[in-house]
């Protein structure tokens, strides 16, 4: 039997049956990525005996009647900046390298409750600042279509991991797209839930009026169905809200007939590659065929949302990163004088390139004499960026965007100018910084066969919405194919 | 236009506790500029009336008894630390 053939909640039912058990299935996914992980390195830690002794637990707890979720005995991958107690958690950086975390994130204890396994830790842009991957300080990931380009970022190795087939789920965060653009640059689904679904406990902090935890999948069903176990009240996340939906599957209805769907047209104007946009067209025109009313309208401010984003994320990044001083955990640099210089040179040595570029634009804009006109008017601007959305809502039930202007770059190409980089940002940024939901799922190849994926956008607390077009769109299009999928003889 | 000279990087350098050598300062002049220059394109918008936006939804403070409720997990946080003793995080000598 390869489970790999399987969904997540194909393979939670086969346990809770009883045809495999969840040690099998631990078995089974670290032989997949010991197998896997010369040509991905998607992984930075691997939780054998964690992940063993987790199964154990669901095992005998199904004897007693417990873990009855259909998820219970189905592993998945952590991206490194989530914290479980015991485990390493580094964020990719040289700075927490040897952090092992006290305390689990209210995300992965859901997922423990509900008798999933964590089964390891994923690489990652460091802190995830980058949309490649390639700023880990533990080096890149690979993708999975093609070993020379990046699988994007920064839940780069959470996405690569499924996509390579060494799991069938993950959890990556989404500051700026970082869970979206990644999924769709390596032909998986990636869902952002609505800022405020999910705990944000234990999830090391990027920007934290942006971050978002959410779950990666080989569909819209199993994204759906860890959400369900992922979102709630924590009280430990005072910005964490009620539940709403007491489900967020609703695909046996009506389809998407007669749904409204609107695409913002500033998207397909300029600077999308010919490849995206093409196929990007063609989900269109098999929306349109569901049923769908499908419509392009102006929904303004696009060019604004870039430098909004960055302001305001590398400002809330600069505080953040503050505490990785040397002194309570992580790297400390040797050969220094005084405090001040062990600060200084612990960060200097601690924080790779990106990181510190952001650290101090963000320090700039939140100084005194500048914090007016960058970072009160980066907020003034996200205020009109999130009533923009709103008036769309009024008309739309779910918007569309492609997940990135370009599919995977090449392994190299993107550092050199973070600017450029930034700039792939485009269709991702703007939902977070009005706290939207938004799940990327793939649509197609381009010319050099690598995935493009398409993002639905629901308004805020709409998943359910959302979910069913997306669901509604992934049955339409058929079967999406992952490369070990396709091609069983070239293992 | 904000021009960002040495002595606003050495500023930031401060801001930020970082310390550049010539070359990483060079290049990080460089790079904020070109971020600075784009990020201006801010001013094109009239935001006079607009508030600046923290939360995306009304918070409220959240009350509770101020009980313990967590475990004394002291050894276990001080493992992390580069430097500890007697219990403590040790830091150089910053009283002479």
């Amino acid at each position: 039997m390869d489970f790999r053939e399987l969904t997540a909640l194909e393979l939670g039912k086969k346990i809770k049956n009883r045809e495999i058990s969840a040690r099998e299935a631990v078995k089974y996914t670290l032989e997949q990525i010991e197998k896997k992980e010369k040509s991905c390195h998607a992984f930075l830690h691997v939780m054998e005996k964690y992940a063993y002794a987790q199964a154990r637990k669901v095992e005998e707890g199904q004897k007693e009647g417990r873990f009855q979720g259909p998820l219970a005995g189905v592993p998945i991958a952590v991206k490194d900046n989530i914290c479980i107690k015991g485990v390493p958690a580094t964020c990719a950086s040289r700075m927490l390298e040897n952090f092992v975390p006290t305390y689990t994130a209210e995300a992965v204890r859901r997922l423990e409750e509900a008798g999933m396994i964590p089964i390891g830790k994923t690489n990652m842009d460091e802190f995830a600042m980058g949309s490649t991957t390639e700023t880990s300080a533990f080096g890149p990931t690979y993708n999975p279509w093609n070993k020379n380009h990046v699988p994007g970022g920064s839940s780069g190795g959470s996405c690569a991991a499924v996509a390579s087939g060494e799991v069938l789920c993950a959890l990556g965060s989404d500051t700026g797209g970082s869970i979206r653009q990644p999924s769709g640059h390596c032909g998986v689904t990636g869902l952002k839930p609505t800022y405020g679904s999910v705990s944000r406990y234990g999830l090391i902090a990027y920007g934290s009026s942006l971050d978002q935890i959410g779950p990666i999948g080989k569909n819209v069903e199993d994204c759906t169905a860890i959400l369900e176990i992922l979102a709630g009240k924590d009280e430990k996340d005072a910005t964490s809200m009620e539940r709403k939906e007491e489900t967020y599957a609703d695909f046996d209805g009506e389809g998407i007939c007669g749904m409204k769907i609107g695409i913002p047209k500033e998207y397909l104007m300029e600077g999308i590659a010919e490849g995206v946009k093409s196929e990007f067209m063609e989900a269109v025109r098999v929306l349109t065929e569901q049923g769908a009313i499908v419509e392009f309208f102006s929904l303004g401010l696009v060019d604004y949302t870039i430098p909004a984003y960055y302001i305001i994320a590398s400002a809330e990044a600069s505080s953040n990163l503050e505490r990785f001083d040397g002194v309570k955990y992580g790297f400390r640099s040797s050969g220094y004088e005084g405090l001040h210089e062990m600060y200084k040179k612990t960060r200097s040595e601690g924080f790779g390139a990106e990181v510190k570029r952001r650290i101090m634009l963000g320090s700039f804009v939140l100084s005194s004499g500048y914090y007016d006109a960058y970072y009160l008017k980066a907020l003034r601007v996200k205020g009109m960026i999130q009533k923009s959305f709103q008036k769309a809502f009024q008309k739309y039930d779910v918007l569309l965007a492609p997940a990135a202007p370009d599919t995977a770059p090449a392994i190299g190409t993107s550092l050199e100018d973070p600017l450029k980089m930034y700039l792939g940002d485009i269709y991702t940024v703007a939902v977070n910084l009005a706290g939207l939901p938004g799940i990327s799922v793939p649509c197609g190849l381009d010319e050099k066969g690598l995935p493009v994926g398409i993002q639905f956008i629901g308004d805020c607390f709409q998943e359910k919405q959302m979910l069913r077009a997306a669901r509604a769109y992934e049955k339409a299009r058929g079967d999406f194919l992952l490369p070990y999928e396709q091609d069983r003889e070239g293992e | 236009m904000v021009k960002i000279d040495d002595e606003t990087m050495d500023y930031i350098g401060i801001l930020a506790k970082l310390s550049l050598n010539e070359e990483e300062k060079k290049q990080a002049q460089k790079d904020m500029q070109k971020m600075l220059d784009y990020v201006e394109k801010l001013n094109e918008l009239d935001t006079t009336k607009e508030e600046p936006v923290t939360h995306l939804f009304p918070m409220e403070n959240v009350f509770r008894e101020d009980v313990v409720t967590n475990e004394n997990q002291r050894d276990e946080m001080l493992a992390n630390a580069p430097g500890q003793k007697e219990g403590q995080y040790q830091v150089p000598k910053i009283v002479e």
